[in-house]
């Protein structure tokens, strides 16, 4: 976790600001995430970590009045852009919440569901495919008895980890989870720990989380943000043991917040 | 990619094309507003220009000679529903208290099933009922009493007066009174229960009885909505047609005596309609009909705004 | 002599009480209404109720045609209100956020809910009866209809606001369109409480009888025509119990039975469906 990667772009966000009506949320935000790593974003509540990540998937526009200004680039194609079709971006960036968001249908359609948005798959390969993503999630020996029962009758941490199954067999490049334990146990956090590391073999992952010590364990970039700023970000080991600022020194070490 | 971009652009097509439909569907509630109010304003223009604004205070209603007027019905309308709210308001609040405050856990939801499956039968049952059972025991056991002690009392004499029938404005009041007792204990029970529970505990901690708690701190915290809870039963009152045809008697005549026969707007147009003779009767019916749309119309509205306003207050709506 | 504190006492006691009674008033109706109508309704239950149609006076029949009659009129204007109902009520919950026209929807539905039935059943009859010269079960069926409408654009609105922003943002997460959001997550979500709406809608509009007096009116005979006058329960009910003649009122008895007990049944199904009361007042 703590070597020091060579690291290729994958979203580069400048000079992002963001509005919720007139109240500016998110200000002047430069960052790049870094790809096939994990980023995690702190800062105490309020701060703006959920909004800056709700922004790489315009997850805003289901809202009226809220907005975003500046550029984020995908690929060198600023996914801000009017121009870009929504949902063809969604198909490359996928999302996790906070409370496990089971479909009201089987366990097998609620993975098939995104996959049928982009893909003719025969039934075979939609199985297949449906195996992949459950066995990626850590949970095909635990539910493949029962794909055809409804997901919402899952344990809390299954469900986290059918939502996560459901938006990586999309096969999107990023992956945002926003605080995805935080509604969970212990034992069930875990499993998704270790699941986190497993995924940024094939996915960029960005994190939310109120957490610092699983920002700590999970992460190999961290950014720490309060009041709508970007206070800090720079690779884990160094945000967390030797920061640059006094204000995150003083959130991490429980001074504040 | 190329099919991709294709499924998407479909999908984009697919999503305006939805969005229209839910758009166009509710746009069909207004248009049927506004049709309900061309077709009726039309269907009474012959009684309109024969009648003008005299139709509203004229109690003639003679098919015959082809004189109408509204004054009959509308004073019968407005007596019944006035009536019903005498009695079914405190009764309902009396309801609600209970169902919030005093009835045990276990018994709320039963009860409030109970109550609203009152809501539940339909008026024509209510009018049968008033007429076959409630009236011959009105008739015989309340109306001589009402005669003998209200009747003879100083200055309101004449409203309690007259021929101990059974059927006329009184009954088509009280049987009105619990068709509409459900629907006001039901929003006030809903307009009680987003109190704060904290407001009560706070009253309840220095020391104040039910009673009070109810009266001073609850009451006043949701005046607008339980208001506006009265007049949606006020303005069920007013429109309700099967239970009051079946008990006022259908007469048009105006006298004081809420013991008389009388007739509503409702009951005269369940009683004449199918068999008026002529445009102008027809018409005249129509307009009874545009007039009683009309009041209950501001009558609703002011109640939608007084729950919607106690809805706002809460930052949810009611 | 009462001091303050027992004053206050009293006034409690009193006004308690006076609410326990109100509660007993309440319930006191509901059970004399449904002792009458057993009472009176059950010695007119029989098989020839259900297969025999409306009898002159003096000889035997049943209320075959009318129940049937009903039963057409019933799940045609279910057929025709829900689908209308449920997105309009869609319409209010789901785009409602901008625009003019859904908070002057949502108000005017919510006038329509207790709009006066009777008025209803003049507005049908002007702009259909008198326009194919003839009473008709098709006016019928669209009177009750429009019944159905606002009760189900409110329930359905209830419902889908009742669903988490959670689950639509994970829809829309995958790059699901909004059509597909809300046919296939959210207003699959809320079916129950939905389908509860249409219940108490059915429950509403089967015993209405002043929209169908100017609009379906009765029919003497069996008949499943929908352009001619169609009989149907409630307006036969209100006919044999106006009549001086007993065996006709006998069967208005076993009607006025033989409906409140379906209406009241549908009420209780819908509520044990969905657990969450549903506004429809």
């Amino acid at each position: 976790m703590n070597a020091e990667p060579v690291t290729t772009p994958k979203l580069i966000v400048k000079n992002l600001n963001f509005y919720y009506g007139a109240d500016r949320a998110l200000k002047d935000i430069n960052l790049t995430i870094p790809e096939k790593m994990v980023t995690a974003f702190i800062g105490p509540s309020g701060c703006g970590k959920s909004t800056l990540l709700r922004t790489f998937n315009r997850m805003y526009q289901l809202y009226p009045k809220q907005r975003a200004e500046g550029e984020i680039l995908l690929d060198n194609q600023n996914l801000l852009d009017k121009r870009q079709d929504l949902n063809k971006l969604r198909a490359k960036i996928g999302m996790v919440f906070q409370k496990p968001t089971p479909f009201p249908m089987s366990i097998y359609d609620n993975i098939a569901f995104g996959v049928k948005l982009y893909e003719n798959l025969n039934s075979h390969d939609m199985a297949e495919r449906v195996e992949w993503a459950l066995k990626k999630a850590a949970l095909w020996n635990e539910v493949k008895d029962k794909l055809k029962q409804s997901g919402t009758g899952l344990s809390g941490g299954q469900q986290q980890r059918l939502c996560i199954a459901r938006a990586i067999a999309v096969k999107p490049q990023v992956l945002l989870l926003d605080e995805p334990t935080s509604a969970l146990d212990p034992i069930s956090t875990a499993h998704i720990e270790k699941l986190v590391d497993e995924l940024k073999k094939d996915f960029t992952i960005v994190i939310v989380t109120h957490n610092m010590q699983q920002a700590a364990r999970v992460s190999d970039f961290t950014a720490y943000m309060y009041l709508g700023d970007l206070i800090e970000f720079g690779d884990t080991s160094t945000v967390f043991t030797n920061p640059k600022r006094k204000e995150t020194e003083d959130y991490i070490t429980g001074r504040f917040g | 990619m190329h099919t991709l971009d294709n499924r998407l652009k479909r999908q984009n097509l697919l999503d305006i094309l939805f969005r229209n439909i839910t758009r166009l569907s509710a746009f069909a509630v207004l248009a049927l507003l506004v049709g309900i109010i061309i077709s009726l304003f039309l269907g009474s223009q012959l009684a309109i220009s024969a009648f003008g604004w005299g139709f509203l205070t004229s109690s003639e209603w003679n098919p015959v000679t082809e004189e109408f007027g509204a004054l009959v019905p509308i004073a019968g309308t407005i007596a019944t529903a006035a009536i019903a709210l005498l009695i079914a308001v405190p009764v309902s609040f009396g309801i609600a208290i209970f169902l919030t405050e005093l009835a045990p856990q276990w018994m709320r939801r039963p009860l409030g099933i109970a109550i609203e499956l009152l809501a539940g039968i339909p008026s024509i049952i209510y009018g049968m009922w008033g007429l076959f059972i409630f009236v011959p025991i009105f008739a015989e056991h309340v109306e001589p009493w009402i005669n003998d002690h209200l009747g003879q009392t100083f200055l309101i004499a004449p409203l309690f007066s007259g021929p101990n029938l059974g059927i006329g404005v009184m009954a088509a009041g009280i049987i009105l009174a619990i068709m509409i007792i459900p629907f006001i204990a039901s929003v006030m029970r809903d307009v009680f229960d987003i109190v704060p529970s904290l407001l009560k505990e706070s009253a309840y901690g220095l020391g104040a009885t039910t009673w009070e708690v109810m009266y001073q701190v609850v009451l006043p915290y949701t005046k607008i909505g339980v208001v506006g809870g009265i007049m949606l039963g006020l303005g069920r009152a007013l429109g309700e047609t099967m239970a009051v045809t079946f008990v006022i008697g259908n007469a048009h005549q105006l006298t004081a005596s809420l013991l008389n026969p009388g007739n509503s707007i409702a009951s005269a147009l369940a009683n004449e309609f199918t068999e008026a003779v002529g445009d102008l009767y027809t018409s005249a019916l129509i307009e009874l009909g545009l007039i009683l749309f009309f009041i209950t119309f501001i009558v609703l509205s002011l109640a939608r705004f007084m729950l919607y306003k106690l809805g706002q207050n809460e930052g949810r709506s009611a | 002599m009462f001091t303050l504190y027992g004053r206050r006492r009293l006034i409690n006691g009193i006004s308690l009480s006076v609410s326990v009674l109100a509660m007993a008033f309440g319930l006191f109706w509901l059970g004399w209404i449904l002792w009458t109508l057993l009472e009176h309704g059950i010695p007119g239950l029989n098989s020839t109720l259900f297969t025999q149609s409306t009898p002159p006076p003096g000889s035997q029949g049943g209320l075959g045609n009318a129940i049937w009659g009903s039963l057409m009129m019933t799940s045609l204007a279910t057929l025709i209100g829900t689908p209308i109902g449920i997105l309009a009520g869609t319409y209010l919950a789901e785009f409602g956020q901008r625009g003019w026209l859904a908070p002057v929807t949502r108000f005017i539905n919510d006038i329509l809910l207790s709009a006066p039935s009777i008025v209803i059943g003049l507005f049908v009859y002007e702009v259909y009866v008198v326009k194919v010269g003839h009473f008709a079960g098709w006016g019928g069926a669209l009177a009750l209809s429009i019944i159905v409408i606002p009760v189900v654009i409110r329930t359905t609105e209830n419902m889908l606001r009742l669903i988490p922003n959670s689950l639509r943002e994970a829809a829309a997460a995958l790059g699901t369109p909004q059509w597909k959001v809300i046919s296939f997550v959210t207003l699959r979500a809320a079916r129950a409480g939905i389908l509860t709406g249409i219940l108490l809608a059915v429950a509403r509009i089967s015993g209405e009888t002043a929209p169908l007096l100017f609009t379906a009116l009765n029919n003497q005979f069996w008949s499943s025509n929908m352009n001619q006058p169609l009989a149907n329960l409630p307006v036969v009910i209100f006919q044999f119990a106006m009549s001086p003649y007993d065996d006709w009122r006998s069967l208005a008895w076993a009607g006025a039975l033989l409906i409140t007990f379906s209406v009241l049944t549908l009420n209780i199904v819908a509520r044990v469906l969905f657990r969450q009361k549903a506004n429809t007042y």
